[in-house]
């Protein structure tokens, strides 16, 4: 479906701040395509953000928009959901907002299985502060903050939320962008705690010192490297050593917090001493 | 009969509050233990948190979402929720923190009274931030005081503190509460331009910009990087970042009278004055109470804000008054805002200080009275 992304967009607020090649501007623009295809109206949408480039998301798009401190846009969403569960509510996050600083937040805001579709854009660097290692720079790899190397391991963000309860759970990439345009729509539609993690590229931050100068050479690497869920059913544990996996993985419906606690509102006002 | 920490929640609940998160710390518990059993029966939510952190930033969040909000603490939360404090400040989204204090530094005496988060409730987020401070001596004034710090942060657009004490909050009290319908409550102020023409920083004369929830239409966005009229990021402009920290202070400044109480007790003859606040002040108002039996002309000054500081209470001292006496139950810290306050006036300033986690008693306010006399 054709969508004209402007409509959804504040022009005036253009340029953004990202650098050329960067993989942030593909992500919204699959999450705007998502919003007009399931045909939801603007001010129905909440996008609520943290620190970092995947902040700087919401700033530019037309929707209901609230940026918060570093790591903690799930808990500012909670409270959000829970005072206007009627309202979609959308948190854009990054792979050192999301896992490093807010991964107490994730992982209980999954656990709650609250209505909150979360975006992380995984683009493997703290790249707003010029390029740090995160939870999800893959070991051995340079950053200014690894100027060795990192030496820690990372954790697969997706297995992690499925641990954790969320009830839907999907990877794209970057480069799959009709995939990821599909995968948000899922999960903005999906009752209860949504998971898309993004896989994107940092050219500046993480590339230029990894080998990968181009964005071009990222995004390949992103085309060379993913394996659709359903392909990977097919394939030996050697031959998807070092793949990413993308497509969805968990797609379940159980309660969901807004919905239970609206019950639980209504019995307690039907009881003596209610309103 | 009604508990400090009760009280708070029967004045959160009366003033409009209809969220709540919290996280459990001792003494403050039973706040979030009753609200989450009477929110639900009025329509409201409750929601424990998996940290202070989170259930700071989810009752900022509530209230961005159009609902009036509340947590409550002590000194190690209180400490994690300096975060998010700062960016309601910052922002400009209405909601009260109830910090039942305790003994510290550190996790301290968890369930030991202290008076030592004064300066922490002032200063304790980063950045120059207006904040509002109020404080109750006794069961009735969690109250009423709990009222007021929702309705101050409704119209002002502010983090209101209660500093309440684990004296106050444990403390069981005859109350009689006023009747719902005497009770003033103050709601956020409505844009009165539509949409296309609403910018969500632009503020009125009393420096307060108007306030409205999202999915009304008004689509707007809120950063707390420093911010421009519409709401976006100016992070590199002076002008813009002057006006802004200068009108979130005035906003306070202007409405000094409204949001400044104090008590005074057997002031117009005293030459010994008490300045006291929260479980202290019992004390103190025992202390006087027997001096004045043995003829001695001391009084008291109780604040109930502590912040902004009531200096202008000081100025009804006059000549007379040879000696203030400030007890606190922390190494002295409006001692130092008491001296300030009175730098034109030659009466002496008397520190009395008590950090064990005990209450400064009415016999030790009493010698003091005496020795400087």
């Amino acid at each position: 479906m054709a969508v004209h992304v402007d409509r959804y967009l504040r022009l005036h607020k253009m340029p953004h701040i990202w650098c050329p090649g960067c993989g942030n501007g593909i992500v919204l623009g699959a999450l705007v395509r998502a919003v007009a295809e399931l045909g939801c109206s603007r001010d129905e949408v909440v996008v609520i953000t943290g620190i970092g480039c995947s902040a700087r998301t919401n700033a530019i798009i037309d929707f209901n928009t609230f940026q918060t401190t570093h790591g903690r846009a799930l808990s500012f969403a909670t409270g959000f959901k829970l005072a206007r569960p009627e309202m979609k509510v959308v948190v854009v996050t990054g792979d050192g907002d999301g896992l490093a600083i807010g991964g107490n937040h994730l992982i209980h805001s999954a656990r709650r299985n609250i209505d909150i579709t979360t975006i992380l854009i995984n683009n493997s660097i703290y790249g707003m502060t010029g390029g740090q290692h995160s939870p999800l720079t893959p070991a051995g790899s340079y950053a200014t903050t690894a100027p060795y190397g990192t030496l820690e391991p990372v954790f697969d963000a997706c297995r992690l939320v499925e641990g954790a309860g969320a009830t839907y759970v999907a990877r794209g990439t970057a480069y799959h962008v009709v995939l990821l345009q599909r995968l948000i729509a899922r999960a903005i539609s999906h009752k209860g705690f949504a998971f898309v993690e993004a896989v994107s590229q940092c050219p500046v931050g993480f590339g230029r010192r990894n080998k990968m100068r181009t964005p071009s050479e990222m995004m390949r690497w992103q085309k060379d490297h993913a394996v659709t869920v359903k392909a990977a059913a097919g394939m030996s544990r050697e031959q998807l050593r070092g793949k990413i996996l993308i497509g969805e993985f968990v797609n379940r419906n159980l309660p969901e917090l807004t919905e239970v606690y609206g019950r639980l509102i209504r019995e307690a006002q039907s009881r003596p001493g209610g309103e | 009969m009604m508990q400090g920490n009760e009280a708070c929640v029967e004045g959160a609940i009366a003033a409009g509050v209809r969220f709540f998160a919290g996280y459990p710390i001792s003494p403050a518990t039973e706040i979030a233990e009753l609200m989450a059993e009477k929110l639900p029966r009025v329509g409201g939510a409750f929601i424990q948190m998996e940290d202070e952190i989170a259930s700071m930033a989810a009752v900022i969040g509530a209230s961005i979402g159009g609902v009036k909000s509340l947590t409550a603490t002590s000194g190690p939360g209180f400490t994690l929720k300096q975060e998010n404090l700062g960016y309601a400040a910052m922002v400009e989204i209405p909601c009260v923190i109830v910090n039942v204090q305790r003994g510290g530094p550190s996790t301290g005496m968890p369930t030991l009274p202290a008076q030592m988060d004064v300066m922490q409730s002032r200063w304790g987020t980063h950045g120059d931030h207006p904040v509002v401070v109020l404080c109750p001596s006794t069961v009735y004034e969690c109250y009423v005081l709990t009222i007021k710090a929702v309705n101050i942060a409704e119209m002002l657009r502010v983090p209101v503190i209660v500093l309440s004490d684990a004296i106050v909050g444990h403390i069981r009290e005859k109350v009689v509460l006023p009747d719902p319908g005497e009770i003033e409550i103050v709601e956020r102020k409505k844009p009165l331009v539509p949409p296309e023409g609403y910018l969500p920083y632009r503020a009125d004369e009393d420096g307060v910009p108007p306030f409205i929830t999202y999915g009304k239409g008004y689509r707007y966005h809120i950063t707390s990087n420093n911010y421009d009229e519409g709401g976006f990021p100016a992070t590199n402009d002076h002008k813009v970042a002057h006006a802004l920290i200068n009108r979130l202070h005035a906003k306070i400044e202007k409405r000094r009278s409204e949001i400044i109480v104090t008590e005074e007790y057997m002031l117009d003859d005293a030459e010994v004055v008490i300045f006291a606040y929260g479980c202290t002040a019992r004390s103190a108002y025992s202390a006087v109470e027997t001096a004045r039996e043995q003829g001695i002309r001391a009084g008291i000054i109780k604040a109930l804000t502590l912040w902004p500081f009531p200096r202008e209470v000081f100025r009804k001292l006059g000549g007379r008054v040879r000696t203030v006496i400030v007890p606190e139950m922390n190494m002295g810290q409006l001692v130092v805002e008491v001296e300030a306050a009175l730098k034109d006036n030659p009466a002496r300033v008397v520190p009395l200080n008590r950090v064990d986690g005990k209450m400064i008693t009415p016999g030790q306010i009493l010698d003091l009275v005496k020795e400087v006399i």
